[in-house]
């Protein structure tokens, strides 16, 4: 199985970042490229401006608490986040991103991460870089299935590739 | 070994006799719900037709056109056209426009049914507990596979048993029971886990009460809260016209909690989440004579009957504060006529309140009363996230209807049992 090394710059956030800061109820009837020009807004005005392509939000306890909305992981990706490291997540959020395709990693380490430090987080064993610090911390490793998901995209993706195996190993069959 | 009603319910839906807490297992989902917001819209309409896959079964899906009714704008109006359309394009005949909130219509039209498993596209798909039905929010993703395969996948969660024995005093309801158990478990304090409802003071609840403590499990992070269903639970699905369902399931007595937590209900007073966490819990004598600009009395939380009838008990013959609106929003184009029929709609009115449809709408800050900068609202609903029903620069407390409405007539925040 190939690697899965995420790598960018971290912003910084602290606890309980709720869906409704994430992604506010009033854009919600947008488009998701307009959705994603707000990305938490409710905790940072300035977050989108900020955001580099890649960069991965480290943040402190429940993240993504409150509203089962799909938009909340949604306009992280959309937004260009490359993935969300906290201390530990909400559980409706977390089944959210890991379904379309944004990396979630539990770790203790979040609060020793500085904003702006570059990381580099490998999926498979669930270690995370701190290339500034020179230090390694360690988050739950993501299991090889969950990583497949997430690399086709999401659960649709995943599932549309495998309907086209089933389908391809059935048509075998016949012959 | 003792099984919990949770691990039941998963049990029966697995069929399996035993499931253990962290087993992952694969259960057959009896009701899926969608609402506009979160329904065919997000990722399910054009993902179904590309993956060329129908629904499992249309008569075990409900849509609810409910956030985004009576439109604000055109953009939430063409939501609600796409809904409507998708249900019809599927042949979804539970398809329910603007009467009223998913959680109570769901209860209304007898889809909470004892030991079942209902998923929906909103996170207090967990109302549905109060009917000893496994209810919990999902993504929409989620909902989509729901869709296809009628199953989903779940962790079996531990439960943690609440408790509270005895009489609540005049003046306390059951949103200052669940308020103050959210405070003391903290607002992920039951992540990943099952909230059961026990006690005298429970099971003396009716309905419109019990669903106000299941309701808001998802503010301590639970997968879902549960009550046992009992005579009142059957009497209330009776009357829905669904009668006929099997034996409610309860916890065994030897069954393991993973923490139990009792209370004196008589000891109990009037509570109140501040700004901006729902865990961020005070009495109301702690903050009483904020000033206020909104009173809110609504929505699947606190706009049910039993909520506006205490709420027009204190308003009657009195008026609202004149620096301070009240809005009511019933929580269902049925409780909104019974309301009507008994006078109480009228009452509120007289009193100074503005009627409105029964809607999402300003609980989450959409349409129909949202605040500006500056403004102070008390609210009967069950989020005061910061810029949740407005600005980002406003304030939301949650509370009962009994202090939302003692509160209007003060301005202020105030204390509901010196008007009981």
């Amino acid at each position: 199985m190939a690697d899965f090394i995420i790598r960018g710059r971290a912003l910084k956030f602290g606890d309980n970042i709720n869906t409704d800061l994430i992604s506010p109820a009033r854009y919600m009837e947008l488009s998701y490229k307009e959705i994603a020009a707000h990305a938490m807004e409710g905790a940072d005005l300035d977050f989108v401006k900020k955001l580099r392509p890649g960069d991965i939000i480290v943040a402190g306890r429940n993240f993504g608490s409150g509203s089962s909305r799909e938009t909340a992981p949604i306009a992280l990706k959309y937004a260009g986040v490359g993935a969300v490291i906290a201390d530990f997540f909400a559980r409706i959020f977390y089944r959210n991103a890991i379904n379309i395709g944004l990396p979630v990693f539990e770790s203790s380490a979040a609060s020793l991460i500085n904003e702006g430090d570059e990381l580099e987080v490998d999926a498979l064993t669930g270690v995370i870089r701190n290339i500034t610090q020179k230090s390694e911390y360690r988050a739950l490793a993501l299991p090889q299935h969950i990583i497949e998901l997430i690399k086709a995209g999401g659960l649709i993706g995943y599932l549309e590739s495998k309907f086209r195996r089933d389908q391809y190993a059935s048509s075998n069959d016949t012959f | 070994m003792g099984m919990t009603l949770a691990e039941k319910i998963i049990a029966q839906k697995t069929g399996r006799s035993q499931v253990e807490p962290g087993e992952i297992v694969i259960a057959k989902v009896d009701c899926a719900m969608m609402d506009d917001i979160l329904g065919p819209r997000v990722q399910i309409a054009d993902e179904l037709k590309r993956l060329n896959k129908s629904i499992w079964n249309p008569s075990k899906v409900v849509v609810i056109s409910d956030h985004y009714f009576p439109a604000a704008t055109v953009k939430q109006a063409e939501i609600v056209a796409f809904t409507r359309k998708w249900t019809q394009e599927y042949n979804i005949e539970n398809y329910f426009e603007g009467i009223g909130p998913c959680h109570q219509i769901l209860a209304e039209k007898g889809f909470c049914l004892p030991n079942s498993l209902l998923v929906g596209t909103d996170s207090h798909t967990c109302t549905a507990g109060a009917f000893g039905c496994f209810g919990t929010g999902i993504g929409s993703t989620e909902m989509l596979g729901v869709l296809i395969t009628g199953e989903i996948w779940l962790r079996v969660p531990e439960t943690i048993k609440i408790n509270w024995e005895g009489n609540l005093s005049n003046g306390v309801m059951a949103k200052d029971v669940i308020l103050k158990t959210i405070g003391d478990l903290g607002h992920a304090g039951a992540t990943y886990k099952v909230i059961e409802f026990c006690g005298s003071a429970v099971r003396s609840m009716p309905i419109d009460e019990r669903m106000c403590l299941t309701n808001m499990a998802v503010e301590a992070g639970a997968k879902t809260g549960l009550i046992e269903a009992d005579k009142t639970v059957y009497e209330y699905l009776q009357a829905t016209g669904r009668a006929n369902f099997d034996e409610p399931l309860r916890s065994d007595p030897d069954a393991i909690y993973c923490r139990e937590i009792n209370y004196n209900a008589s000891e109990l007073v009037p509570q109140i989440a501040c700004p901006h966490e729902v865990d961020n819990v005070k009495s109301v004598e702690e903050v009483s004579g904020l000033s206020l600009d909104q009173a809110y009395l609504g929505s699947c939380t606190g706009g049910r009957l039993n909520d506006l009838a205490v709420a027009a008990n204190i308003l009657k013959n009195r008026k609202v504060a004149f620096n301070c609106r009240l809005l009511v929003s019933p929580a269902s184009h049925d409780i909104w006529l019974k309301a009507a029929q008994t006078g109480i709609l009228q009452t509120l009115a007289e009193a100074g309140a503005v009627i409105l449809a029964p809607t999402c709408g300003a609980c989450l800050g959409v349409h129909s009363g949202v605040i500006a900068s500056g403004e102070r609202c008390i609210s009967s609903t069950n989020r005061n996230f910061t810029g949740r029903m407005g600005s980002r620069e406003a304030e939301v407390y949650l509370a009962s209807p009994a202090t939302v409405a003692a509160s209007a007539l003060e301005g202020r925040i105030a204390d509901p049992r010196q008007y009981m």
